[in-house]
């Protein structure tokens, strides 16, 4: 699904470069949850920046279901991320003004479909994540674990090949962690690709598969036996 | 993406709604700005008509380009004349005047008792009432130059009164009310002016700003007020309506001229003929007038420009404020194609709806100052209006305008990388 080669990736900061990504070669099949790992610095939201087409790499090959992944203008880039791949955030990125519903349904909207499917479709996916009943709330009437749950919903919303998730829980105590990672484990047993940048070891290995990142090389990439979070949800 | 197509899209301005509604506070006063604007051309510009509209309607009685030519005292010696001569005009000046200067339409010849200094008014009776009015000899052409409204039943001297010297009268509204009984109808009664009994055919009804006449002003025919004075030739001034494609100020010009030399007054004398053009003081009303729409426009403008450059201002905070929502809706799909459109149409929007409450508070605004102004007949101020050619190309300044001044924010917008606009805590 995903096939990096020979990834490279630095940036300029004043006189000094900062090479962050030295050469990563990375390849990711249908239908895994693979954990990126990494202390600070380690070049880890680089990496999932560059997946999600947010930013460019200086040099290396990226092949996103086959497609080769190249000379992006803006443009291209936002219709490749809308069709392609689904974002989770730390910090949730809701937009404060609009409700749970409207929120799933944003995504769909960039796709230009029409309103009354893009309800339909965003009310399935909340019954999905199990905030059917909260549709009409917007993000400020909602916990934390809820508000991920939208943004898991809503990164579903649009079927795209491929999660990227940054942090999604480093915003969440345990429970809700837990009930996170439990929603994260049950998209991917339906066989959607996820990737999970987090520096915890637990929450790591709720997937299936970890790479670690050091210094901007893949140190370690070891497949896990995977810890089944209870479904509180 | 189609850009018509997201105009007409429900889903962009449900988007573009959702936004602006989103901070109210934010959205008032970036529409006070602009409504303050167009508030404040429309009301201007429509109290600059009014006065416009007043002050037409102030001369609507007297012909637009008329003008009045008296003698004065000579005050340069010439053909043997010493100074300080009067010349006099006559009635034969008339001919040579029509005949001269094509330009004039009508010429009334007028003589009167007891408006300029030294003459007597004519004492007048009528029963045991006895009064003194001023009295003019009037052609019948005088009405074509000034308006004479006369009250229902009555009638202005005519040429039939004028060939057989008959000895009629239009009488005054206030020397009605003084000489006759108050269910009394004049018309068709006798008084006695200057011992000489005259038939009243008209009551004239009193128009303020007409000058030196009043509400008491007795007229007769020219012929008759000869006989009556032994006026002879004389005229005592004349009442000259020039052609509406004319230049008054010209004619009154050539009148003069001509006039001096019949009456063989030096021509650099400038002293010996007195004239009031009303054309002129028209030209200079209606020039001070258009002034005033002018400055209206040029005020207004600039207030909405204040106001557009205001929302302007708004926005670019409020991309500021929205760096993460709007890189958010970059990270799910909006292309900048499309952030852009939604900024741009903010702020079309914005101004639009700005202008459309600005428009109607300003026409509330004049429709009020209309009502306080109905009753008022000493204040030259007639119903203030805007045309809507103009309130639509404001309307139109200001969209685009705010479409001008929207890409600043919008281009803004753009400019952050997604990636940027998510980093943002």
């Amino acid at each position: 699904m995903i096939s990096i080669k020979n990834l490279h990736k630095s940036y300029k900061m004043g006189d000094t470069s900062l090479h962050v990504l030295k050469g990563i070669d990375l390849n990711v099949n249908q239908g895994e949850l693979v954990a990126i790992m990494g202390s600070s610095g380690s070049g880890k939201s680089t990496l999932l920046n560059i997946l999600g087409m947010l930013d460019l790499a200086d040099e290396g090959e990226y092949l996103l279901d086959n497609v080769l992944i190249e000379g992006l203008t803006e443009t291209t880039a936002a219709n490749y991320r809308n069709k392609f791949l689904g974002f989770i955030f730390q910090s949730f990125n809701l937009i404060n003004y609009k409700n749970a519903l409207e929120n799933v349904a944003l995504p769909l909207y960039y796709q230009g479909l029409g309103r009354k499917i893009r309800q339909v479709k965003a009310l399935q996916y909340l019954e999905k994540v199990g905030l059917k009943d909260w549709a009409t709330h917007l993000p400020s009437e909602l916990s934390g674990g809820q508000k991920q749950r939208v943004a898991i919903a809503r990164a579903m919303a649009s079927q795209p090949k491929v999660l990227l998730a940054d942090e999604p829980t480093g915003a969440l105590d345990s429970k809700t962690s837990s009930e996170v990672m439990s929603l994260i484990q049950q998209i991917n047993n339906e066989g959607k690709t996820i990737l999970v940048v987090t520096h915890e070891l637990d929450i790591a290995h709720m997937c299936k598969r970890i790479v670690t990142l050091k210094d901007g090389v893949i140190v370690e990439d070891q497949s896990v036996d995977q810890v089944i979070v209870e479904n509180h949800v | 993406m189609n850009s018509l197509k997201v105009i007409f899209d429900f889903d962009t301005w449900q988007e573009i709604f959702g936004s602006i509604s989103k901070n109210k506070t934010r959205t008032v006063i970036t529409v006070i700005g602009v409504l303050w604007g167009i508030f404040i051309y429309i009301t201007l510009s429509g109290a600059a008509k009014g006065l416009d509209n007043g002050f037409e309607r102030e001369f609507q009685d007297m012909a637009m380009n008329s003008m009045f030519v008296w003698p004065q005292r000579t005050s340069v010696p010439y053909a043997g004349f010493k100074v300080g001569r009067y010349p006099r005009f006559t009635i034969s000046n008339v001919k040579e005047l029509k005949q001269q200067i094509p330009e004039i339409r009508f010429i009334a010849p007028r003589n009167a008792r007891g408006v300029f200094g030294g003459s007597q008014p004519a004492s007048v009776v009528h029963e045991e009432i006895s009064r003194t009015y001023n009295i003019y000899g009037d052609f019948p052409e005088y009405t074509k130059i000034a308006t004479k409204k006369i009250y229902k039943g009555g009638r202005f001297i005519n040429e039939e009164d004028q060939r057989k010297n008959r000895k009629v009268c239009v009488i005054g509204e206030r020397t009605q009310e003084e000489l006759f009984e108050e269910d009394e109808n004049p018309l068709g009664k006798y008084i006695r002016i200057n011992n000489v009994y005259f038939q009243v055919i008209g009551v004239h009804k009193y128009i303020e700003g007409g000058g030196f006449e009043t509400d008491g002003d007795i007229f007769i025919p020219f012929n008759t007020f000869r006989n009556l004075y032994n006026t002879g030739e004389q005229v005592d001034w004349f009442t000259i309506a020039a052609y509406a494609d004319a230049d008054v100020v010209a004619v009154e010009k050539n009148v003069k001229d001509l006039l001096k030399k019949i009456h063989k007054v030096a021509p650099e004398d400038e002293r010996a003929i007195g004239s009031f053009n009303l054309g002129e003081v028209y030209n200079n009303i209606s020039g001070f007038a258009n002034g005033m729409t002018f400055l209206s426009l040029v005020v207004g403008l600039a207030t909405i420009l204040a106001g557009v450059i205001g929302i302007g201002n708004i926005l670019l905070i409020s991309v500021k404020e929205r760096t993460k929502e709007l890189g958010v809706r970059r990270a799910l799909g909006a292309t900048p194609g499309e952030v852009r459109t939604q900024i741009l149409l903010e702020s079309v929007f914005l101004t639009l709806i700005a202008g459309v409450v600005g428009v109607i508070l300003g026409a509330a605004v004049l429709a009020i100052i209309n009502l306080a102004t109905q009753d008022l007949s000493d204040f030259p101020y007639t119903n203030p209006t805007v045309p809507i050619p103009l309130v639509v190309s404001a309307l139109f300044t200001m969209v685009v305008l705010g479409t001008l001044i929207g890409m600043i924010p919008a281009q803004r917008a753009v400019s952050i990388k997604p990636i940027d606009a998510l980093r943002e805590e």
